[in-house]
């Protein structure tokens, strides 16, 4: 007899995010200045961390409600309609979760039937595809071009529908892309959305990264708000990534649907963490402010630079990621990403990665000192300069 | 004064960085290295920005053993010139590093250094505490300074603890 694996056949299949190979690569490398990374450059807000630690010492060990403990589920309400002028009821509409990956997860799982499509916009977070397959779903990507500066249009949205798509996935401002659609813009995908009866997983964790236009969440949008389920958290715009603290707000039922699967797999998201995030709202915004001031800071320098040396670069309105294309060089993504590495020590993420729309950019986070970039824009140029 | 809002992103990133290349200062603010170059230039003609220092930690420096002092001072104002008078007395020593007019139990807050505490002694009881206005000085020798202007001096665990490719 033969012996066969005893992994599922679907994890099997599953692809390894390419990512991973890239952090193999420059992990163990010496001097690397590194525009590889998908998370902020600041330490959590002192007052965030202390208010953990007070926690602690106060013997708040123990679990939590499922949902979240009740008084920041309250706090998350009261930032989310100020801040993005959305209404959800803390006791029957929020959800929080280990980071906004996990409500990702949920959400899909809570949705989908077998076979169910949804559309997952690319370039985009590595995850999307995968959770949907994990969720017994089938992914279909729309491929979104540079030309437009990789937004969704109405058109490609409407072509890629068929009788069995449930749901679309966007992150706006998005992730490798730093694109971020206008309401006007979400107004026409709106009208499809409805035309079409489709559910809207908006993931909106880079809401508070947003640079030139305000940012318009999609549950803001008119009739949207009972076929969304909109993931926020607290990992980028409070720089609390290593936390995994995040909430997905939805209607009720789906929200009910979503708590079935969380209480049986997750019971509660870490009470530690969730002190923390209740600071981190009651008295956390003038941090995220002067973050926010940083980054534009900072998105304006790279932009500028990458422009300069040859590599076309849109200005992304949000995120912490510029996309430039390196089409000029005439190099593959992984290929240019790997010259760079060995060549010059500068750790970038091929956009390949992000899905096939990707291919011709790097994603290049600009979470990171002056003083490294400046470096990395230094080696950059010397590297363009060779291949162009 | 009224500054428009890219002055006051350049006069922030100065502070914090002021030997920052105008070329680099130009592109964080989206503007012209010209137009940064006529901005400060108006900034520092109106004393906005008033001078380019450094933050020295003097601790670490073997041959320096100065001393600073915060003197707290309560002085009587005096009629049409309240308290200014008194504090452009005081300013004018060299030994004083600050002086700045506070709300609560005194008046004046007053720093002093000198190479010895002795030194600084001399100063309070010979020259600030016998000035006319004055009342009364209470003088605290700094021991130690951990953070100043913003700016930690021994920082710790500064290192990025990132790891160095994430999604």
């Amino acid at each position: 007899m033969i012996q066969t694996s005893f992994v599922s056949k679907t994890i099997a299949d599953l692809k390894p995010s390419g990512i991973r190979r890239f952090f193999d690569l420059a992990v163990n490398m010496e001097g690397v200045v590194s525009l590889g990374v998908g998370e902020p450059d600041f330490v959590t807000s002192w007052n965030v961390r202390e208010a953990a630690i007070l926690s602690l010492e106060e013997g708040r060990t123990s679990y939590t409600a499922n949902a979240g403990l009740i008084e920041l589920r309250q706090e998350i309400a009261s930032y989310m309609k100020n801040r993005f002028a959305v209404s959800y009821q803390p006791d029957s509409q929020i959800i929080v979760t280990v980071g906004g990956s996990q409500a990702i997860d949920i959400a899909l799982r809570a949705i989908l039937n077998p076979g169910e499509e949804v559309l997952v916009v690319e370039p985009c977070f590595v995850a999307y595809s995968p959770l949907v397959t994990l969720a017994g779903g089938v992914a279909k990507t729309i491929q979104t071009v540079k030309e437009n500066e990789f937004k969704l249009t109405a058109a490609e949205l409407e072509e890629a529908i068929t009788p069995n798509t449930k749901a679309i996935i966007m992150c706006s401002p998005n992730n490798p892309t730093g694109t971020q659609l206008r309401k006007e813009e979400l107004i026409e995908i709106a009208k499809i959305v409805q035309k079409h009866n489709l559910v809207v997983i908006s993931d909106e964790i880079y809401a508070e990264l947003a640079y030139d236009d305000d940012f318009t969440s999609v549950a803001a949008i008119d009739g949207m708000m009972e076929r969304t389920i909109l993931i926020n958290g607290f990992s980028k715009g409070f720089a609390m990534t290593g936390w995994r603290l995040g909430f997905v707000c939805a209607p009720k039922d789906i929200t009910e649907a979503m708590l079935k699967i969380h209480q049986y797999t997750m019971m509660c998201a870490s009470t530690v963490a969730q002190y923390a995030a209740l600071e981190a709202l009651r008295s956390g915004m003038n941090d995220v402010e002067n973050m926010r001031k940083s980054y534009r800071q900072r998105r304006n320098y790279i932009v500028k630079s990458f422009n300069e040396m040859g590599l076309d670069c849109h200005i992304p309105g949000g995120a912490f990621y510029a996309f430039p294309s390196i089409e000029r060089t005439g190099l593959s993504s992984q290929e240019f990403a790997e010259k760079l590495l060995f060549e010059e020590k500068v750790a970038v993420v091929p956009g390949n990665v992000f899905g096939e729309s990707g291919e011709g950019h790097i994603r290049c986070s600009y979470a990171s000192s002056l003083e490294q970039l400046q470096e990395a824009i230094k080696r950059m140029s010397r590297f363009v300069e060779k291949y162009k | 004064m009224h500054l428009t809002e890219k002055e006051l992103e350049i006069l922030q990133i100065i502070e914090q960085n002021s030997r920052i290349d105008f070329n680099d200062l130009a592109k964080m603010v989206d503007a012209d290295e010209s137009e940064i170059a006529d901005t400060v230039q108006k900034l520092e003609d109106m004393n906005v920005i008033v001078c380019y220092a450094s933050i020295i930690n003097w601790a670490k420096v073997d041959a320096y053993h100065g001393v600073t002092a915060m003197i707290d001072v309560k002085v009587t104002p005096k009629r049409g010139v309240g308290f200014n008078e008194v504090a452009q007395r005081i300013y004018r020593f060299n030994e004083v590093e600050s002086v700045y007019l506070m709300s609560g139990a005194y008046d004046l807050s007053v720093v002093v250094t000198g190479q010895s505490m002795n030194e600084v002694a001399q100063f309070v009881s010979e020259k600030l505490s016998t000035l006319d206005s004055v009342i009364s000085t209470t003088t605290h020798f700094i021991l130690k300074k951990y953070k100043h202007d913003g700016t930690i001096f021994e920082p710790i665990n500064e290192e990025d603890k990132r790891i160095v490719v994430s999604p």
